[in-house]
């Protein structure tokens, strides 16, 4: 059997047509790998979008006082920049990207468990998108409250708050159901043989993450619910006036959104279970470390929530636990990162493109996760809330964690997808230039954070000039990057050099299929030993 | 979990999926309520006397007729199931209508106290409503979200059942197709449970 | 693996049974009322609603004769929600007003 694709005998999932012709055997295609690459495309166009956002912030603040745009513009900006980030990139993002993709492939499956769920999923994520998008050109102007939409001035403000709302809300029905779908899927369809501990790390960290989906979701949904029940019927629960109390919705919301970044996360370490060992050219270390460490993650991490409110005004005890327990929430990720070291020691490394991606993520990861003890401490914490040093903390773990271990899947995962090699030289290019932009984008916030620059501000004192302008020059440097990287991996996907099965040496089940694969992954499905 | 690598060809139909699928579903909702009863608990603990004065104004009555017109219904839609895998159509039927009627009366009742609220000026939104004090806002506040949405609920699980009988009746389920009456009794229980729950924190807190 | 509880047909009276108990509870937390139990009272009240749940779970919704991950799922729910209560409550019950 050739090491390239059987394409003479079964054309691929790119190419076969089914009951529908064109885009619309696309747009109502139930095949999930086709799912994913419909999630790719749309994501990646918010993740412009979004990009664009951000860099106009930074392009506001490279200088004091109004530069590009005034007070009112600036909060409407980091409302849409935060709302497009969360609900439409990185909380779907990997899960439904590749996870749709590779996770029935993974396990030596045909297509997930409801595959029609999962292409309503998209659907529902296409009308969340323009539902919270619509915000920005209906009512009485775009929202200013915020991703956070925090009681009171969410019931309060004038701005189009209910679209942006009401499109979360919509979104969040997206997450639910691709969460159920993966549940049951490795329920119910691995491959014989394949016991939950043959299953790959991949796989397990979105099941860690299903969970997440599943049963943290739905609170976010009925806080939302509340919101536009305070601004139409004054209902009261956030209203001091009418005996509701504002920090309540703080705790409705946090309970939702803590577990959702370890929702953004736990697929990223999960690509990096899979890099790591590959490249390394040696079998991941520590995998039932790494799985209970997982589960660990997605179980502690519901109580951990109140770190985001240690100035908010909660009763001493409530500090002290969130405190703790945050600090207890670490210990897992701590494990994985020394399971991911143990992988590379004394291993045959290929210098190629994901690897690039898994250990420059380690760095990244480490340095969000530290910054995030610092957040974690309640004296220090005090200092640093609601200031620029937060911001970084969390672009260094989300965009330098989840992101980059998005880039290194992307690449690593490439060649199955499209059936073609990216182009390698200007891949690494993309990430030399996106990785150094990144460091001194963000890096310096650590700086003006802990000097005392808000957070959410479009203006600031001019003793953090300097810092600003070197951070807003790393956000041009950086989105170079970024550009690099995607053309190339545009260009790649129609020009490239056509990919064998395994350009890696990869040890997964994927690895086995055509690149790229067929309609229904296998001829046969594989029996595991 | 050894038992749950069963090797199940792909091709066989495999009922624990849609089961397992609805039971997530499920979670889902207990979550969604959830919230409503943390807000709940927060306020009653914040607001113990007005929570217990409020309460008496709820007629505990109707309140207990209510419940057990949903417990009643949940048994004869678990009935339904023991009646579909016995093969009795009919009576399968017979069951879900009989389900079905007690959810349009739980409905019924409901409206009959909900209107008798709003003649009092108790309405979501009110005036009224406002210039009580903060615990009465907030008890009726959370009465009308959660036994509104518990209604919502209702009146899907109605339609649900609807759909289940017309397909019963064409034979479209069967003793041996039946995921779709299963999973919308478990609906149905769902939304028993829930009222299990809010009757006494409504109406017994007295 | 054969599923040897698989298409468990629960017969009729036990839903009978089930069902009576299920009405007796609610009487039975109607009742409880009428003496004074003070801070216990909802603490009654919210036993005999488990009490309820437990048994509407177990027997309507059939997780006494499905496979044991069921129950293990459900219980795992319960336990997070509850401790997600517990620890809003932190908040609350200690602070200084």
């Amino acid at each position: 059997m050739s090491q390239y694709s059987n394409q003479d005998q079964e054309p691929s999932y790119l190419k076969y047509q089914g009951k529908y012709k064109g885009i619309l055997g696309w747009i109502f295609s139930t095949d999930h790998k086709r799912i994913g690459l419909l999630y790719l495309y749309s994501i990646m166009t918010f993740f412009i979008i979004g990009a664009i956002l951000g860099l106009l912030m930074k392009l506001e603040l490279i200088a004091p006082g109004e530069t590009i745009m005034g007070a009112e513009e600036y909060n409407a900006v980091f409302t849409l920049h935060g709302i497009t980030m969360i609900f439409l990139i990185v909380i779907p993002g990997v899960p439904a990207i590749l996870g749709n993709f590779l996770l029935p492939i993974m396990i030596g499956a045909k297509d997930v468990a409801f595959p029609r769920l999962n292409l309503l999923s998209w659907w529902i994520y296409i009308l969340g998108a323009i539902v919270a998008i619509s915000s920005q050109f209906m009512g009485q102007g775009p929202p200013d409250t915020g991703w956070t939409f925090y009681a009171p001035y969410s019931y309060q403000a004038q701005s189009n708050v209910l679209a942006a709302v009401l499109g979360a809300f919509i979104l969040g029905f997206s997450s639910i159901l691709t969460g159920l779908n993966f549940i049951v899927t490795m329920h119910r369809m691995r491959a014989p043989g394949m016991t939950w501990f043959k299953m790959p790390l991949f796989p397990w960290a979105l099941y860690g993450t299903a969970w997440i989906q599943i049963l943290a979701t739905p609170v976010l949904g009925i806080t939302l619910l509340l919101v536009v029940a305070e601004r139409t019927l004054n209902i009261g629960f956030f209203n001091p006036a009418l005996g509701g109390d504002p920090l309540l919705y703080q705790h409705l919301f946090w309970i939702y959104s803590h577990p959702a970044v370890y929702i953004m996360i736990l697929p990223g370490m999960g690509i990096i279970s899979e890099i790591l060992p590959t490249f390394s050219r040696k079998p991941i270390f520590g995998y039932r470390a790494i799985v209970i460490s997982t589960l660990l993650i997605a179980f502690v991490g519901y109580f951990v929530w109140g770190h985001h409110m240690f100035t908010a005004g909660m009763s001493g005890t409530a500090l002290f636990a969130f405190s703790f327990l945050t600090f207890l929430v670490a210990i897992p990720s701590a494990i994985k990162v020394f399971n991911w070291l143990a992988t590379m020691y004394k291993g045959s490394i290929m210098l190629r493109t994901p690897f690039y991606w898994g250990a420059s993520f380690l760095f990244m990861f480490m340095v969000g996760g530290l910054t995030g003890l610092v957040l974690g401490s309640l004296a220090t914490n005090v200092h640093v809330h609601d200031t620029a040093f937060v911001v970084a903390h969390f672009h260094f773990i989300i965009f330098g964690g989840l992101g980059f271990a998005f880039f290194g899947g992307i690449h690593y995962w490439f060649p199955k997808i499209f059936g073609r090699m990216y182009d390698e030289r200007w891949a690494n290019l993309g990430w030399v230039t996106f990785m150094v932009g990144f460091l001194f984008l963000y890096g310096t916030m650590f700086y003006l954070g802990i000097a005392g620059m808000p957070r959410r501000y479009f203006d600031y004192l001019p003793e953090y000039h300097t810092g600003n302008v070197i951070s807003s020059l790393g956000a041009i440097v950086m989105v170079t990057g970024l550009a690099i990287i995607i053309i190339n991996l545009i260009i790649s996907a129609r020009h490239g050099e056509k990919a064998p099965k395994d350009p890696w040496g990869g040890q997964t089940l994927e690895w086995q299929v055509d690149s790229p694969p067929t309609k229904e992954n296998f001829h046969e499905i594989p029996t595991v030993q | 979990m050894a038992t749950e690598q069963v090797v199940q060809h792909q091709e066989e139909y495999d009922r624990e999926i849609p089961k397992l699928g609805m039971w997530l579903f499920i979670f889902t909702e207990l979550l969604f309520f959830g919230g409503l009863f943390l807000v709940y608990t927060v306020y009653r603990f914040e607001n113990p006397k007005a929570f217990h004065f409020a309460a008496e104004e709820l007629d505990v009555t109707i309140g207990t007729v209510n419940t057990i017109i949903l417990l009643v219904s949940s048994a004869t839609i678990a009935m339904s199931m023991t009646a579909i895998q016995k093969k009795q159509q009919r009576n399968t039927f017979l069951l879900l209508l009989v389900t079905f009627l007690l959810g349009v009366v739980f409905l019924v009742n409901k409206s009959f106290e909900w209107l008798e609220k709003f003649e009092h000026g108790h309405y979501p939104g009110s005036e009224t409503l406002q210039s009580l004090g903060h615990g009465d806002t907030l008890f009726y506040g959370l009465y009308f979200a959660m036994t509104g949405l518990h209604a919502l609920h209702v009146v899907i699980g109605v339609i649900l059942i609807i759909v289940v009988m017309v397909k019963v009746k064409k034979g479209l389920i069967t003793g041996e197709r039946y995921a779709l009456l299963e999973n919308s009794g478990l609906y149905w229980h769902l939304v028993d449970i829930i009222w299990i729950f809010l009757f006494p924190l409504f109406y017994l807190v007295t | 693996m054969p599923e040897h509880h698989k298409n468990h047909v629960v017969p009729y009276k036990t839903y009978g049974f089930v069902l009576a108990g299920l009405i007796a509870f609610t009487l039975l937390s109607v009742a409880v009322t009428q003496i004074y139990l003070g801070p216990l009272s909802v603490f009654v009240a919210l036993l005999l609603a488990g009490l309820k749940t437990t048994l509407v779970f177990m027997y309507f919704m059939h997780l006494k004769f499905e496979r044991r991950t069921y129950i293990i799922l459900v219980v795992f729910v319960l336990v997070l929600y509850v401790a997600v209560i517990v620890v809003t409550m932190l908040d609350y019950i200690f602070r200084i007003t």
